[in-house]
């Protein structure tokens, strides 16, 4: 959909933003670009619809040339979504989300009727139409800003760090809303960020940039977790790497057997059947249980099995009602089998050793260990 | 210095006649301004090198003693209303193009990409994002333009205008004060209801700026 052919940007000062980019994005697929400030990301994002002319170098979108398109009309089909939204400030929220097709020449009943319609596919009321951009919590801000990029249903959508200046709760909120949105909608994404936890949630491929502008590596999340092309790659990718690879999997496929009965743990459950607590028979303590579901991923079975005094994890159904446990050593079997067959895939790409077989032969006591690290981590407020 | 109540009653006609004249010299001399200041803002705000250039102008035209302006007037258009409305065109410059360089100035860098991204033109980008948003600067501007240029029509009692500064000339002459505070006051009265208007005027151009969060 989106094509980079040897793509080469030097600015005006003499640093180089874009070096050589060579680069084929899929139509209908998320693509993240990631990398530290400086090191190209937005600049090849903004190369797509002509903010940024490339020095050298062919990018086409949908197999025509963007620098042989009026940089006018090519913009009006590309949506497009800025760092703290970049709103119009003087226009109403209805109104911001009606810029395309008024541009477009739909008219403005036409365009505020499409911009009202927007609104509740991004989670706003009616009445937040009628404010001003100000009016609105920067989450609300950003949503608007999604709905703008949207509004003329452009196939592509640009995103520059889009949910880089809201708290992690609501950004959370806001990725898994364009999660949804996504399964919906099928665009071809490309999304930038320096947050490579984002990058892992939202990719379907991340696209890993150091700097000076060099691509270093273009893979989905599974692969590039679990063998990163170079040094510069898996320290990027953090120390948690294994975790994030847990992060991607769900739990439906563990087995899981009966709650314990009659032991020094009894799992509290709610008439309806849903677990609330384990309860120390000895001592006559409660520790409360969050309870997962097949949709959750491994980490956070893995962080629940850390957490529980009885290593098991509670499982439940889409209604919360209780099917079963699962103890900390399936899990941890679970997650170093995940490793050493997401290793192995990539085995047949090139000369491929060490790394993947590093992680496959990883102790479960250093998981463990990472595990704690990474639960403290998330209890810090996590990375910001 | 006692108010000769009876003059005002049996002048109010004039005086009517006099505050509209003034009126009107002054409000053409910003609107003047205005269409001139507009176009070499944008020129100014774009293209850096003109920026020093056109505000310095601006400023050395300020320093220019006012009734040296008419003087020069004189030759080119004579003692007509014209020369008054140049000459206080002249001086609303100065403060009608810095305000409307800084109100583009103003607008912020992310606001004007995220039009160009778009697909806004251009022109379209100045006509429907920057100026708006730079309005409240430009109104500013317009305001103080406004008040300077009612106050200053009296200067052009020299070339045998003014409005309503002709109440001064005539109560001097006749060492008589009742025109002098007559005018005065109006002049005052003016310029309040100018500026009130113009405080009205932005209220309804801006909602934006009304509603707090």
């Amino acid at each position: 959909m989106i094509q980079f052919q040897a793509v080469h940007k030097q600015f005006p000062n003499g640093t180089t933003a874009v070096h050589d980019l060579s680069l084929d994005l899929p139509e209908g697929g998320v693509t993240v670009l990631v990398g530290s400030s400086g090191c190209g990301k937005t600049t090849t994002l903004r190369m797509i619809n002509r903010m940024v002319e490339p020095t050298s170098g062919t990018i086409r979108v949908a197999g025509k040339d963007v620098t042989e398109q009026d940089a006018a009309e090519l913009r009006r089909s590309i949506g497009y979504v800025i760092q703290q939204a970049g709103l119009f400030p003087h226009r109403t929220v209805l109104d911001n989300i009606a810029t395309v097709p008024l541009l477009l020449g739909w008219g403005r009943r036409k365009a505020r009727a499409r911009a009202a319609e927007l609104l509740d596919t991004v989670g706003l009321t009616a009445d937040a139409g009628k404010r001003y951009p100000h009016q609105l919590s920067g989450g609300q801000q950003q949503r608007v800003g999604v709905a703008r990029a949207l509004a003329a249903d452009p196939p592509v959508l640009l995103m520059d760090e889009p949910f880089g200046a809201v708290d992690p709760v609501v950004r959370t909120q806001l990725q898994d809303e364009l999660l949804r949105l996504q399964q919906e909608l099928g665009k071809t994404i490309v999304f930038v960020t320096h947050d490579i936890d984002e990058a892992v949630r939202l990719g379907d491929r991340i696209a890993v940039f150091r700097t000076g502008g060099h691509l270093v590596q273009c893979a989905p999340p599974e692969e590039l977790l679990a063998r990163p092309a170079d040094a510069f790659v898996a320290d990027f990718l953090g120390a948690e790497r294994g975790l994030k690879l847990l992060s991607l999997t769900g739990i439906a496929a563990l087995p899981q057997g009966a709650a314990p009965d009659g032991g020094r743990w009894e799992l509290l459950r709610d008439p309806a059947g849903k677990p609330l607590a384990w309860r120390d028979t000895d001592t006559d303590t409660e520790t409360p249980v969050r309870p997962l579901k097949g949709t959750d991923s491994l980490l956070s079975a893995l962080n629940e099995s850390v957490a529980s005094p009885t290593g098991l994890i509670a499982r439940v159904d889409e209604d919360g009602v209780l099917t079963g446990v699962t103890d900390r050593d399936t899990i941890h079997d679970h997650a170093n089998r995940l490793h050493v067959t997401a290793s192995r895939d990539t085995l047949a790409a090139d000369d491929a050793d060490t790394l993947a077989a590093d992680d496959a032969d990883a102790p479960a006591a250093a998981v463990a260990v990472e595990a704690v690290e990474a639960v403290e981590a998330t209890k810090g407020g996590g990375p910001a | 210095m006692t108010i000769d109540w009876t003059w005002i009653a049996d002048h109010s006609a004039d005086l009517t006649a006099l505050s509209l004249s003034h009126l009107q010299a002054a409000l053409s001399a910003v609107l003047f301004g205005l269409l001139i200041s507009l176009p070499l803002a944008v020129v100014a705000h774009r293209v850096r090198a003109l920026r020093g250039l056109l505000l310095g102008l601006s400023n050395v035209l300020f320093t220019i003693p006012s009734i040296a302006v008419f003087v020069l007037l004189l030759p080119v258009s004579g003692l007509t209303r014209t020369t008054t409305v140049i000459g206080l065109t002249v001086y609303t410059l100065v403060v009608l193009l810095r305000n409307t360089v800084e109100g583009l100035d103003s607008v912020p860098v992310k606001t004007k990409e995220a039009a160009t991204a778009m697909g806004t033109r251009p022109l379209r980008v100045l006509l429907t994002v920057e100026l708006p948003l730079a309005l409240p600067v430009i109104m500013a501007g317009v305001r103080i333009a406004t008040v300077m240029a009612i106050s200053l029509v009296s200067v052009a009692t020299y070339i045998g205008d003014g409005g309503l500064g002709q109440l001064f000339t005539d109560g001097f002459q006749r060492n008589y004060p009742t025109p002098v505070i007559t005018g005065v006051a109006l002049t005052l009265l003016l310029a309040l209801i100018a500026d009130a208007l113009l405080v009205a005027l932005q209220h309804v151009l801006t909602p934006w700026t009304r509603k707090r969060a």
